[in-house]
């Protein structure tokens, strides 16, 4: 049974990583897929993560679905509240005042919005897990990060291909 | 020649060098200002303690002056903390890099200033004990909130003014606490493995970071502007002469990024001079943020010239009345004095020398928002002392234990402050990184044009190549 690796190569810039990426995209060793990459990196860069491929982000349609429950909230909270003045001794007052609705519905579809846009950040990112054997605190000062898991056959042309764009370092863990 | 908002040469090691620096050992000026701050919080908690067993008297708050000092400093605090996330979220939706040294406390201003401001209806209460009874829910009471008020409507806006700006300020955290993460020992290393929630930086987790940060950017925007047009509804749905505006929630709102802004400017200068952050609160970075509050300055003045010229034209006899009042009576010399540090003053601002001046930016931004002070104080104390009815009319100077109280809650934002910038990043290190990332790349782009077109052109093939502004 052969077995499969989690390589990791570090770069000292986005043009050595962007080079690798290339050649791994344009399938320069078989059976590795684009799709199949990591990439780490101290900052956020847009153009890199292009080389990547269309990967999708679905916090925009939860935040939506938060805001459209908050408004909806806000209505109802707001509604049920002054419906409560009909079994209160002091009543008189409209159960939908339009004003007060208006603000008090256009705060919840921000509140609501917010923390749904919050918790999808925190579920959808990867958080909350441990970090791998691989980890190097170098991503966080300035180096770039390359990740892949490959097969016995696949490592040594991976390993290859990375030193040919001068990575600086090479890790590697074994993987069931 | 055009000054660069920041070398774009540094690197990126003494980026975090430097900022994880700063958090260990400031100047001897942040521990002076840091017990400053402690004692100013003494006289507060002193002033509140004998407040609370004696009873609202000691404030000489009566009839007609129910919450004077105390409501001009909510709304105040409401205010500074406009401009903190306000400009954070704009400048990052136009991509108006400059902002990135120096949003992190700025935004951390704006949720202090907010839990400060959430002290004062409390304190205003008198019976605090009885907090509890604006909760809406049914009980042998009966007493339930009114949802018509605008005063509920801020209980609503402030909070989630309050919740939305701390996400806003975490979330922009989290790839920094994972750099302190990973350089700290201690009991900071395990502060910040928590808060920094695992982060790596992987491609996944910054498209997602991109994304989240850009869509609480686009709903902050929209709920600063609503906060503070509600906080202005506390006086504007009223029938009260000089409160009764239909201008007031722009007012407001520009009152609100005005004060906000001359507190950039005042943070700005000390803890460019506790950190040492020389290179990163740049002088160009001073221009910028002076030459904004300016613009800012002239949309309040505006405003405000609109404000007495629709008083003065209308027919409402008592605003008119209390127009002048606020001009020739007690109240007068707050009211000039108001006129000079916002309406003058700020030409300080126009003038090149003095926006490069650091101790002058620290002065005019202390004026500056002065004026903001006075400003709150003339929109509600005049119209109290002197409202339709002229039976009820007093003039009330407040206590020295409104005094003490409010003097405290600058020492109380300032200890929150102080505490933050010491134990989190106060300058953002990855968004440096990158600004210093781009504008590299840009300068590098364009001497490759310059180069590679007198290549092409002979006569020029010999010269070097200008890189001015770039």
């Amino acid at each position: 049974m052969s077995k499969n690796y989690r390589i990791k190569a570090l770069f000292s810039d986005f043009d050595e990583a962007f080079g690798a990426l290339s050649d791994i995209r344009h399938s320069k060793i078989p059976g590795i897929s684009i799709d199949d990459v990591k990439l780490a990196s101290p900052i956020e860069h847009p153009e890199i993560e292009e080389v990547l491929g269309d990967r999708t982000v679905h916090i925009p349609k939860l935040t939506l679905a938060g805001a459209t429950f908050g408004v909806v909230f806000g209505f109802l909270f707001l509604a049920s509240a002054q419906a409560s003045f009909l079994v209160q001794p002091q009543g008189g007052k409209p159960v939908i005042p339009l004003p007060s609705n208006f603000v008090l519905v256009y705060e919840m579809l921000i509140f609501f919005g917010v923390w749904t846009t919050f918790f999808s950040f925190l579920f959808l990112s990867g958080l909350f897990r441990k970090r791998s054997n691989l980890y190097s605190e170098k991503v966080s000062l300035d180096q770039i990060g390359v990740i892949i898991e490959v097969n016995e056959q696949q490592r040594d042309p991976l390993k290859d291909l990375f030193k040919k764009h001068q990575s600086l370092e090479i890790r590697e863990e074994e993987i069931r | 020649m055009i000054e660069k908002d920041i070398d774009e040469q540094i690197k990126w090691a003494k980026i975090n060098a430097d900022v994880l620096r700063s958090m260990e050992n400031p100047r001897r000026a942040y521990w002076i200002t840091f017990f400053i701050c402690i004692a100013m919080m003494a006289c507060a908690v002193t002033a509140e303690i004998y407040q609370y067993n004696t009873g609202m008297g000691v404030t000489n708050l009566n009839n007609p002056h129910m919450w004077d000092m105390y409501i001009a400093s909510f709304v105040f605090w409401i205010g500074m903390s406009h401009s903190g996330t306000l400009l954070s979220a704009i400048l990052h939706i136009i991509h108006a890099d400059w902002r990135k040294p120096i949003y992190r406390f700025a935004e951390a201003m704006t949720t202090f200033s907010l839990m400060t401001a959430g002290f004062f209806p409390m304190i205003h209460l008198g019976r605090v004990w009885n907090l509890y009874w604006v909760l809406p829910y049914v009980s042998d009471r009966g007493a339930w909130p009114n949802f018509r008020s605008p005063l509920v409507w801020d209980a609503f806006a402030i909070s989630t003014y309050l919740s939305a700006s701390m996400l806003f300020l975490f979330i922009g955290m989290i790839p920094d606490l994972a750099i302190c993460r990973d350089n700290a020992r201690g009991w900071r290393r395990k502060l910040y493995t928590v808060l920094s929630l695992g982060w790596i930086g992987s491609d996944r987790q910054w498209r997602n970071f991109r994304k989240t940060y850009l869509l609480m950017a686009c709903f902050l925007i929209p709920l600063a502007v609503s906060v503070h047009s509600i906080v202005s509804s506390d006086f504007a749905m009223s029938i009260m002469p000089g409160w009764h505006v239909t201008s007031f929630p722009p007012y407001f709102v520009a009152g609100a990024l005005y004060s906000g802004c001359a507190a950039i400017i005042t943070l700005f200068v000390m803890l460019r001079y506790y950190f040492r952050f020389e290179e990163y609160m740049t002088v160009a970075i001073m221009e910028k943020t002076a030459k904004l509050t300016f613009a800012i300055a002239m949309v309040w003045t505006y405003l405000n010239l609109i404000e007495f010229a629709s008083t003065w034209y209308g027919h409402d006899i008592y605003a008119k009345e209390l127009l002048i009042a606020k001009a020739v009576g007690p109240y007068s010399w707050i009211f000039w004095t108001m006129l000079f540090c916002g309406m003058v003053v700020p030409f300080a601002l126009a003038v090149e020398k003095f926006r490069r001046h650091m101790p002058t930016m620290f002065v005019v931004s202390l004026l500056l928002n002065l004026s903001m002070y006075f400003e709150r104080w003339m929109i509600v104390a005049p119209t109290l002392s002197m409202s339709h009815d002229p039976h009820q009319w007093d003039i009330m100077w407040p206590s020295i234990v409104q005094w003490a109280i409010v003097f405290g809650s600058f020492g109380w934002f300032g200890l929150l402050f102080l505490v933050f910038v010491k134990v989190f990043p106060s300058v953002s290190m990855y968004e440096v990184k990158e600004m210093v990332f781009h504008r590299r790349r840009l300068i590098n782009e364009d001497a490759a044009k310059v180069y590679s077109r007198r290549a092409r052109d002979r006569k020029d093939a010999t010269g070097e190549p200008e890189l001015e502004g770039a």
